[in-house]
């Protein structure tokens, strides 16, 4: 079982069961997973993403090596971020990078973002994007995110391609239907995460609305109970073949392909 | 119970066979005695967000995801029309007729709960003899509609809920980024249950804010944490079991805007013993709802 929506270190609001990283590995593998693709709490909310990234990837490699795969952040409005992305594919050699429009303060509008895409499509890396990290009615009242917008993202996808864009936290309260998850649900390289899926047979119309081979396991944990997701799965109507692809299976195929 | 249970752990089993794709994973069995060892009952459930055009077939499709996961019995309330912040008496009327229609086609599956528009006191007091006193219902709630729950007006609907031994869930929110108009909160149910020591509360989803409103609640104990209708945030379960105790913190889903799932896992997932899982889980729920059962013989 692969989660691809797992972050490390401490979300600043609350301490959270699993967010040192030692014990973070020992729940994840007692819970069944076998690979977790680790971004970084400490992501959203600093600027020295480099350093960021640079511990995240330690991490990584002293407490689950195999096991735990960094996904890096770049903030396409921080100066030199081209610098972020090289070296997160070219040091660290993580697979992809994982975005946070709304913390960062960008839309999916602006041209950075493009750019971002780009070069992450000749790099041939994963890009995630977090379109929210926590439901906005219950975040700290000093600093409310609202979720990112999805729709821009729709109009520039014919650009890329070949490019692999896993949309996490997507299929939340409310966010199911907001404007241009039509149109992303449509769109051939927009992979799904479960982990803010929601209503009953919620995992079911989300397959059925985009492709069994674009939905994949991801729980955010440690923020979410990660029995939430699994739960989703065990008591979904997909097929033995279908539930294999989510949990694995279509994790397997966008790394493979990179 | 048994056969359903036996179709769920069947169900388990085979999805779960079916999932052990990777070395290291937990063995099927493992997982399906994990998962069905609890009764599940279910204070919060809504025939909302779902597809079918009459109760019975709304019911049908809460009952099928019930078997998925092992869920025992509901209490159903309102939801099924367009959510109206001041519903009519005839609204009202027909919401509740809506519940106990999908009851009455599954009654070892669901128990009604009684809707009403509290700033209508007359009606609601009506609306509780029809399905309470003299109908199928035994609980009232999800209250969420007309005024703030710490109003007077609500004084007659407890004493009379008092007077049947019927509990009573009271939605409540405190929301980050400002409450809705006339949203009650975890500390409006305070005053209200502070004025009805004798009455027996459930705070709707802890008010969102868990971390606010179990705090709110804490030396009330007349009101339980009720956990449906939030994002499954670990600690939720936690806190609420270490700061009340167990025995006030009361599963619910909110379904079907939410799913079985999400709030089934802050129990399953929780860092708590296996006793306080099953108070959580369906043993508090059914202590609340014994007296009212008792009186109108019906099972537990």
């Amino acid at each position: 079982m692969i989660d691809t929506n797992v972050h490390l270190f401490r979300y600043p609001f609350r301490r959270l069961f699993g967010d040192d990283p030692p014990e973070l590995v020992v729940q994840l593998r007692k819970k069944g997973v076998t690979q977790a693709w680790a971004g970084s709490f400490e992501a959203p909310f600093c600027r020295d993403v480099s350093g960021v990234n640079d511990r995240l990837a330690a991490a990584c490699r002293e407490h689950g090596a195999g096991f735990l795969i960094p996904f890096g952040c770049v903030n396409p409005k921080s100066p030199d971020w081209e610098e972020d992305l090289r070296r997160c594919h070219e040091e660290h050699r993580m697979p992809g990078i994982r975005l946070y429009p709304n913390y960062h303060g960008y839309s999916l509008e602006d041209s950075a973002f493009a750019k971002l895409l780009s070069l992450a499509e000749s790099r041939k890396l994963i890009v995630q994007i977090a379109r929210s990290i926590e439901d906005i009615r219950t975040q700290f009242p000093l600093m409310l995110v609202p979720p990112a917008s999805p729709g821009p993202l729709s109009k520039l996808l014919p650009q890329f391609p070949s490019l692999k864009i896993v949309l996490l936290n997507g299929g939340g309260w409310a966010g199911e239907d907001a404007p241009g998850m039509k149109e992303l649900r449509n769109a051939g390289n927009v992979y799904w995460d479960i982990a803010m899926n929601e209503g009953v047979g919620g995992l079911d119309r989300l397959v059925a609305a985009t492709s069994p081979s674009r939905v994949v396991f991801g729980s955010h944990y440690p923020f979410f109970y990660l029995e939430s997701a699994l739960l989703k799965v065990q008591s979904s109507d997909l097929t033995p073949g279908q539930v294999q692809a989510v949990l694995e299976g279509n994790a397997n195929s966008l790394l493979k392909n990179l | 119970m048994t056969v359903n249970r036996r179709r769920f752990v069947k169900g388990m089993v085979a999805g779960l066979l079916a999932a052990r794709v990777s070395a290291g994973a937990q063995e099927p069995t493992q997982l399906s005695q994990r998962y069905t060892r609890y009764r599940i009952w279910d204070a919060h459930s809504h025939l909302e967000a779902l597809q079918g055009t009459t109760p019975l077939e709304r019911m049908e499709i809460l009952v099928r995801h019930m078997d998925k996961l092992g869920v025992e019995r509901l209490m159903l309330s309102q939801g099924f029309g367009q959510y109206e912040y001041h519903p009519t008496p005839e609204q009202v009327r027909i919401e509740n007729d809506r519940v106990m229609e999908a009851v009455r086609h599954f009654p070892d599956r669901a128990y009604g709960s009684l809707y009403l528009s509290p700033g209508d006191v007359e009606s609601s007091l009506k609306e509780f003899d029809r399905c309470i006193r003299d109908g199928p219902m035994v609980m009232i709630g999800e209250l969420e509609t007309d005024i703030r729950c710490n109003s007077p007006a609500l004084d007659p609907l407890v004493e009379r809920a008092i007077s049947l031994n019927v509990p009573i869930l009271q939605h409540t929110w405190t929301v980050s980024n400002g409450d809705g108009p006339g949203e009650s909160t975890p500390l409006d149910l305070v005053e209200l249950a502070r004025r009805h020591p004798r009455g027996q509360f459930i705070c709707g989803h802890t008010g969102g804010n868990w971390e606010l409103g179990i705090r709110a609640i804490r030396e009330t104990k007349n009101i339980c944490a009720e956990i449906a209708g939030s994002d499954p945030t670990s600690g939720f379960t936690e806190m609420a079991v270490r700061e009340l105790g167990a025995e006030r913190v009361v599963y619910g889903s909110d379904v079907g805007g939410r799913s079985f799932a999400s709030q089934i896992a802050k129990v399953l997932g929780a860092e708590i013993s296996d006793k306080e899982k099953e108070l959580i889980l369906g043993g508090n729920l059914r202590r609340l709802l014994q007296p009212v059962l008792k009186t109108k013989g019906l099972p537990t």
